[in-house]
């Protein structure tokens, strides 16, 4: 069944309008103080989730600035990556853990 | 010289830890009793900093401790609760007490700046006296293995605070 022009044209509108909603969401598993995997690549407009197992709260913090993100106890914190490049990130609660993420364009 | 004087204190409180071990080592109900002990000792700190201190970075490493360490300290109550075990009190936890109360005196009559890097100086040594005391004594000593695996998950947190607590001193120099 052929899509008219109108249709179309709202989808196109839509595509442009919200790029994020075409984003894949990865998941970060956060376990026993380790951010699993330590390193994910991506994409501009993913999602990055990540899950806390811990009883202790985390965050997860850019190292350039960008996001910082709470993580709650059995709950999860997510960002959608806005622009391309490596990004390093810590816990501030817990600075020996690290992760990285590779977002490409 | 003060800081270092509160720094040797702690490491002498956790000295009778391997005489412990070369003679009787310490049970688990002892164990338990110093790892609660030395939480507990944190949160009466980071309590104390709440109360005096102005810097937000303080605060907020001083937060932090008061909700990890309740955290571990709710596991270990529920911990010694299954096993049916009663937390024993002895040499090592009433000397880490008697320190932490001389060092609580010292903080007390500071305040500002100074309270802010006597307390995270403290903080550093502290929690490197305590990781130090898990690695090398209470966690090779515990023979249940629920006991060990709560302490060795304590110890990657308590490591994690040791470096934050670094970052923390590093930034009021």
């Amino acid at each position: 069944m052929p899509l008219g022009i109108g249709r179309l044209a709202l989808l196109a509108a839509l595509a442009l309008s919200s790029p994020a909603t075409a984003g894949e969401t990865i998941h970060v598993k956060i376990d026993k103080m380790m951010f699993d995997p330590p390193k994910v690549s991506a994409h501009v407009g993913d999602t990055i989730e990540w899950a806390n197992h811990d009883f202790v709260v985390h965050t997860a913090t850019a190292r350039n600035k960008d996001w910082d993100v709470t993580i709650p106890v059995n709950g999860t914190g997510r960002v959608t990556l806005k622009r391309a490049g490596d990004v390093a990130y810590f816990c501030r609660f817990h600075p020996i853990m690290t992760g990285e993420i590779a977002a490409a364009p | 010289m003060r800081l270092l004087g509160a720094a040797t204190a702690v490491a002498l409180a956790f000295t009778s830890l391997p005489a412990m071990a070369q003679g009787a080592k310490p049970n688990d109900a002892e164990i338990a009793h110093i790892a609660y002990t030395a939480g507990v000792i944190d949160i009466k700190a980071a309590k104390l900093a709440l109360k005096k201190s102005k810097n937000k970075e303080v605060r907020d490493f001083a937060e932090n401790m008061v909700h990890d360490h309740t955290a571990v300290n709710d596991q270990a109550l529920a911990l010694v609760k299954k096993l049916k075990v009663t937390p024993e009190d002895n040499d090592t936890s009433k000397a880490l007490v008697k320190q932490a109360d001389a060092e609580h005196a010292k903080l007390e009559k500071l305040s500002g700046p100074a309270f802010d890097k006597a307390y995270a100086d403290n903080e550093v040594a502290y929690h490197k006296a305590v990781d130090n005391a898990l690695e090398t004594v209470l966690i090779p000593d515990a023979t249940n293995a629920d006991l060990k695996a709560l302490l060795t998950t304590g110890l990657k947190i308590f490591q994690g605070h040791e470096m934050h607590a670094e970052h923390v001193a590093a930034s009021l120099k």
